[in-house]
Formats: C-alpha cells, structure tokens, sequence
C-alpha cells in the first residue's frame, strides 16, 4: 500500500505520467480492444480500478472462472478475427487460464492474456498468490514476457498484440508485477510493426509455387485438404478460386470447416478419424494431395506409414517448422497462403477431373446409406444428434455461427452443420478441450451480434463450465445452448464399446435437472424428449431474442461413424 | 536412422526465460542435452548457443525448425562433430603430494599439453583443452593419483566452413531493435 501512495503523488506531480495500470488500459485501446474477459484478484487491481475509470470505452467481461475467460476470448478471436483478450489476477487466476492458454495454442488462435504479479520484491519468495505464471506457460505461449517496472509496459503489450496476430497467430501471456502496476510512467505508444529475430512468414518463393502449379496440373486424381491456415491467412476466396479453376475436390479438416461452403460442389468433407469416407479412403489413392495452411495432426493422418505414400505431396505452409514434421513433403510451398494461393491460381490450368470426382460422389452413396441415413432416420424411438443439428441448419439456413464441445455431439455438429459463410465453425481441434464451448459462445456472440451463435455441447463438457451461465445472465449475451444429453461421456463410452468390451468404466453421467438449472440463471429454457417436439423447439430458441438454454434427450448409446481406429490407417475407415 | 552427436549453435536476442524456452524443446521430446553453453556471441547484443545432443538427423532438422520458431531465436543451425573444430576444457585438482612422490605426473602434463595453472602446499590444479576425447584420456591418467575435483565445461564449437550467419547478425546489428 505503500508503494500506491508513493505513486499517486507521483502522478498529481507530472501531468503526462500515468500509472502501469492506467497504461495498460491505454494500450488496449490503442490495439482497438472494446471487450475484454477477466476476473479479479490481488496482484491485478489496480488495472480493475483503471477498468472502473474506462469502462464506457472497454467492456470487461466478469466470466465465472478464468478458464471461462479464455475460452471466451478465443471464441471472440476466432469469429472476429481479431486478438481476445483474457485477464487474470496472479497464481490460481493465472493457472487457471492455462487449458485456454494451451488450447489457443495448438488452434493457433490470437489472443493476449494479461495476469497480476507479486510485487518484484517478493519474486521467488514463495509469497502469497506466487506462481512462475512465465514458467508454466513457456511451452504454451507464442512468446511470454514478465514485467517489472511500468516503463515497460507500453513496449511489451505493443511486442505481445504484434506476435500474437501476425504469422501464425497464437496466445502471449504477460505477467506485470503489481508494483510496475502501481509505479508511474510518461506514455506514449507506438504500434509493433516489426521484431528483428522474428519474421511472420517466410517470403513466397515462386519457383515453389511454379513447380506445385506444374504438378497439379499433371494430376490426374488430385485432393485438397485444407485447415485453418486458409481462415487465418483470409484465403478463402482464393481458394474457392483454385478449387474451382483446378476443378479438385477439396476436404477439410475440423479447423478447415466454414472455409468454403459446405455446399460447394467440390467439398467432398471432412477428413480424419471421423471424417467423411470418401476423402479419407481416396487420400490413398489419389496422385497429388494438395495440403492447405494445415498441419497433419495425427487425428488426420492416422497411421503415418500408411499415409498417402502413393501421392505426391504438396504443402502450403506458413510456418516453415510445420513442412515435414508428420509427413514428408514432396514439394513444400512456404508463405502466407494469400500470397502463394494467388500466385498458383494464374498458373493453374482449367480442368474438371470429373471421373475422378465421380468416385468420391459414389463413395459417399455408400456413406450415406450406411450412416447418414441411419443418423437421421427418424423410424427410430430416439432422436439423433445430427436431427439436431439439421434442424439448427434448417433455421439458421447456413448462416449461424455454430460452436461446439468435444466429444460426439461435436463431430456429429462439425460433420452435419451446414456454413455459407466463413469464420462459422468454432470448435476445440488440436486440445480438444471440454468445456470449451459455451464460453467460446458467449465470447463467438459478442464478436457478431448480429449474427446466430449455436453452442452445441454434451452433457459431460456442459457441466465443465456451466458456470458460465451465471455471465450470461449478468451480461444478457443472446447466445443460444443446446445440450444433447444420452447420459454418458459419449465418445469415451463410443470407444469403450468397440475396443474395452462394453466395460463403460465412469462414462455413465447422472445429470441434475438442467432446465431447472439454467431457470436458476434466469435463461428461457426448454426440453425436448420427443422428436414431434423438436421442430417447434429449435425454432423458438433460433427466434428468441434473448438467450436460451435448450436440452434435448438424445439417442444414449449411439455411435460416430465414420471411425478410422487408431493406428489404423486412413483407408481403413469403418463405416459401421 | 543412425543417431550422432550434432553441435547446435543458436543465435538469440539476450533475453531473459529464453533458456527455458529452448530447454523446453528438448525436453518435451526426452532429448537429453549433453552439453550447453550460452555466451555473448561476437555481435554486440546476441547471444549464443552452443548445445551438444546425441539424435538422428530427421530429430536435429525438426529440433533446430521448432528452435528457430522462438521470437526471439534469430538464427539457428546444426553441425555433425566432422563439421565443426570444437573444444572442452577441464580442471583437474590433485593432491600436492602425488605430484611429488611420482615424477611421470609432469611428463603427462607436458605430453598432452595440459598447463598447471595453481600450486598450493595441498594441490596442483591441471587445465586441459582438447577434444572431449584428450580431456577423458587425462582423467585417466591423472585418476591413481587421486582426484579431489574434476570439472569440465561444455563444448564450445566453430563451424569449418563459413557460417551463413555473418551476413544476417551484421545486417541484424544495423537495424534498429524492436520498431
Ligand atoms: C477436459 C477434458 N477432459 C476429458 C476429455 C476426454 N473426453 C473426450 S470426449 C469425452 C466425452 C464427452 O462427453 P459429453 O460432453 O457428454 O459429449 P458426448 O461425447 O456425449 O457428445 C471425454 C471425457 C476431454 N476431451 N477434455
């Protein structure tokens, strides 16, 4: 306390001084911050009693936890494409943000964590609320930084918003010690624009680019798998441009989703452990696989030494680490794929590939006999999870913002959502986080509010954040909450089924009353156990004005199919 | 793939927590550092790295791509031993006595260039520079006559060939800093 003092008269002194906390306020309005999510805590007050002073001009959002602060601020970044912003007072508040932290990471989301210190005196001393926050989140953060004195502050906030939206976006933590909050500094602020060790993105090389146009153009039997990298670097129209052009079916991973139309001729789905059948058993057969801004998770590829070994490979890449690090590329194409996929489209002569495509058409007859039809037939007692979603599609006609959890609800949300628009489909990919979604929706709404925002989540990752009801009631975000309740951790007991002999060791979920629980927070709710309700119920919540909670009974033990096995490879996809 | 021991030489920003950023990239992939040292390098402001591990050339490739990812990392290479003349010292400290009772001490000392670099009553102190392989050697030797300490540093290491880095840190040291 006695360093504030000391400060304050400081600032009464110099007119153009301001405090630490005060020039962190400056400095996210200077990065064009309006919300921001938190909670408080010691070690970061005096930044809340600067919030205090400008809260006309930045929103602070009051989640209930700070993993929902996270969370939220990477749904916010995801659909706005800008950097969220995540702020937590230090040690528990500090750890807490690590899931989201770690998740943004792997996503390569945009986002900005600000944590409280201790004072620099007590550093190392064990003192109360005392985590090595910089340490923790060293391998989960783009770059971290620990401040200690204000003058600092302006540079470093500058340096963190830079690395965290350029190149490959990703989160950066900056720790600030409480006494570099209270202590005083002259401001000024200048934007990063540039650090010299650190390049975004290699520069195009276009002999690359030549030699990957020459070889698609002697394709005969060519894939597109494309990721986020294409949302990121807001590539899509190229690539629509390119897939057009090339006339190549195109897949998507889950991250890729929402980049082109889900409607799009040449989308042929997703690909993966349960993507569609078609591009996964074609990945091994066709003669060019054109990967796009994506990184060859295991989850796509299943077992490496089966994995497309008869194609040439071709990788648009942004971040040089990333180009042979699963698969071996045969002809790497570095850049921000803006650049390159402009570049290729001159190049690229016009083609239809139509037998080609014919087979993809086929395989997905197959398919959808032996599993889309089977998750909507509507003979059956219980409801599915994908009549869900296509009712969701059926009111937001493509065009709502869907998000969803982790388990089969989101496969079942990823593979049968329907998108128009790009930035649509937010979901966990590389973490996998439970949890995640309803506060990445709150955040998602906040980003669009003119547009829908869907969480679809389960009854196990609902209850990992539900708390975060309480925010949305308090701050009235319109976001719509569907849970598919079947009573279990689907996806574990899925596998349980198929590789544990039936043991369903603790997946079976005894669940309160959910509606009764969201009355709580004060939400408009709903259930629907039978599927003649389910129409008029997804369409009152798709017109409510103010948000809802909607629980639906589903199927209990259904199962996600397609399913490549692990260690299996992509080929070998079961379709039951 | 055959495993071998490469000298990676990283250039860096000085920067605090750095460390633990590239420690961490080990470290994640059970990669056991054999030898680090971290140094100013001859460019005003920049650091370097020189950290010895025994992987495959597929491992180092992927290693020294994650390495160069840091922010702060401005550079960063890979060299097999073949590639580089590198060097280890050590210090030996041994009784003043065994020095005395056998005279072969001295003609070991002189034989591998090793120099005294500390007389008391109680002990001498040997330092060597050599090849990991001479420093070993000379432990053996010295090790009858009753070792108190033995301490060695880790390697340090210049390429044979030019370093493509010259160019990039005098062009780095000309730019400003952080913009
Ligand atoms: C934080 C976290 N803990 C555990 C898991 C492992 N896990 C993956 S899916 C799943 C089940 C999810 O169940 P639920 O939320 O009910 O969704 P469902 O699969 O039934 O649709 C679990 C436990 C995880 N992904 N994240």
């Amino acid at each position: 306390m006695e360093v504030k003092t000391a400060s304050f008269e400081k600032v009464e002194k110099k007119a153009m001084t301001v405090s630490g906390a005060e020039a962190v306020i400056k400095c996210l309005l200077e990065e064009g911050v309006e919300t921001i999510y938190g909670y408080p805590g010691g070690a970061i007050m005096p930044v809340y009693d600067e919030l205090f002073k400008y809260q006309d001009k930045i929103h602070h959002v009051l989640t209930r936890h700070e993993q929902g602060a996270t969370h939220a601020a990477q749904g916010y970044a995801r659909v706005s494409g800008k950097v969220g912003v995540a702020v937590a007072t230090s040690g528990p508040g500090a750890t807490n943000l690590v899931t989201g932290i770690a998740d943004a990471m792997i996503d390569s989301t945009p986002m900005v964590c600000i944590t409280g210190q201790v004072g620099s005196n007590l550093l190392g001393s064990d003192a109360f609320q005392e985590t090595d926050i910089v340490g923790i989140s060293t391998p989960i953060t783009k770059w971290n930084y620990q401040i200690t004195k204000a003058e600092e502050i302006p540079e470093i906030i500058a340096k963190a918003f830079y690395i965290a939206r350029s190149g490959r976006p990703g989160p950066v933590l900056v720790d600030i010690t409480k006494d570099a909050q209270f202590a005083s500094l002259d401001f000024t602020y200048k934007k990063c624009s540039g650090i010299r060790s650190y390049k975004p993105y290699p520069e195009v090389n276009l002999l690359e680019v030549e030699r990957a146009a020459g070889v698609i153009n002697n394709a005969k039997k060519p894939l597109i798998v494309f990721g986020q990298g294409v949302i990121l670097g807001g590539a899509e129209d190229l690539l629509k441009k390119v897939v057009e052009k090339a006339g190549i079916p195109s897949a998507w991973t889950i991250l890729g989703l929402s980049a082109l139309p889900t409607d799009h001729p040449l989308n042929v789905g997703m690909v993966g452990m349960h993507g569609n059948y078609a591009p996964n058993l074609l990945t091994n057969e066709c003669d060019v696989l054109i990967a796009i801004g994506m990184r060859f998770d295991d989850r796509v590829t299943g077992n490496l030494e089966h994995y497309a070994k008869q194609a040439k490979i071709i990788h648009f890449e942004i971040d040089p680490a990333e180009v042979n690090k699963n698969v071996h590329t045969d002809y790497p194409v570095l850049g921000n794929v803006k650049e390159t996929l402009n570049s290729l489209l001159d190049l690229l002569k016009e083609n239809q590939h139509t037998e080609w495509h014919d087979r993809f058409k086929e395989l997905y007859k197959e398919e959808y006999k032996k599993v889309v039809s089977l998750n909507l037939d509507v003979s059956k007692p219980d409801i599915h999870m994908a009549e869900v979603i296509q009712q969701i599609n059926e009111f937001s006609k493509g065009d709502a913002v869907i998000v969803s959890d982790v388990g089969q609800h989101q496969m079942k949300a990823c593979r049968y959502g329907k998108f128009n628009q790009t930035r649509s489909n937010v979901t966990s990919g590389g973490l996998g986080t439970m949890g995640f979604a309803l506060p990445a929706a709150m955040g998602a709404k906040m980003a669009v509010p003119e547009r829908e925002v869907v969480a679809v989540i389960g009854d196990g990752g609902y209850q990992m954040t539900i708390q975060e009801l309480g925010t949305i009631f308090q701050t009235k975000i319109p976001v719509k909450i569907v849970v598919l309740n079947n009573g279990f951790l689907g996806m574990v007991r899925q596998w349980q089924q198929l590789f544990f002999d039936k043991r369903y060791a603790s997946t079976e979920m005894i669940n309160p009353d959910f509606v009764t629980i969201a009355k709580g927070y004060h939400l408009k709710t709903n259930k629907v156990t039978e599927r003649s309700e389910l129409k008029a119920a997804v369409k009152e919540m798709m017109e409510s004005k103010e948000a809802y909670f909607l629980e639906v009974k589903v199927e209990q033990e259904e199962n996600v199919f397609p399913m490549i096995p692990t260690g299996a490879a992509v080929s070998d996809i079961l379709l039951e | 793939m055959e495993k071998k021991n490469y000298t990676v030489s990283i250039y860096t920003e000085n920067n605090l927590g750095l460390l633990s950023r590239i420690a961490a990239i080990f470290l994640r992939r059970h990669i056991n550092i054999e030898s680090i040292t971290a140094s100013p390098s001859e460019v005003n402001d920049v650091m370097r790295f020189i950290i010895v591990v025994n992987v495959t050339e597929d491992q180092i490739k992927k290693i020294v791509g994650q390495i160069e990812k840091q922010i702060e990392v401005i550079r960063a290479f890979y060299h097999t031993q073949e590639e580089t003349i590198f060097q280890e010292t050590a210090l030996y400290k041994i009784k003043s006595q065994s020095f005395l009772d056998d005279h072969s001490i001295q003609d070991f000392i002189k034989e591998t260039n090793a120099r005294i670099v500390t007389v008391t009553t109680e002990f001498f102190v040997i330092e060597k520079t050599g090849k990991r392989k001479e420093v070993d050697e000379l432990y053996d030797t010295l090790k009858p006559y009753g070792l108190m300490q033995f301490v060695r540093s880790g390697t340090i290491a210049v390429t044979k060939n030019e370093m493509p880095i010259s160019g990039i840190l005098e062009k780095f040291n000309t730019t400003n800093s952080i913009s």
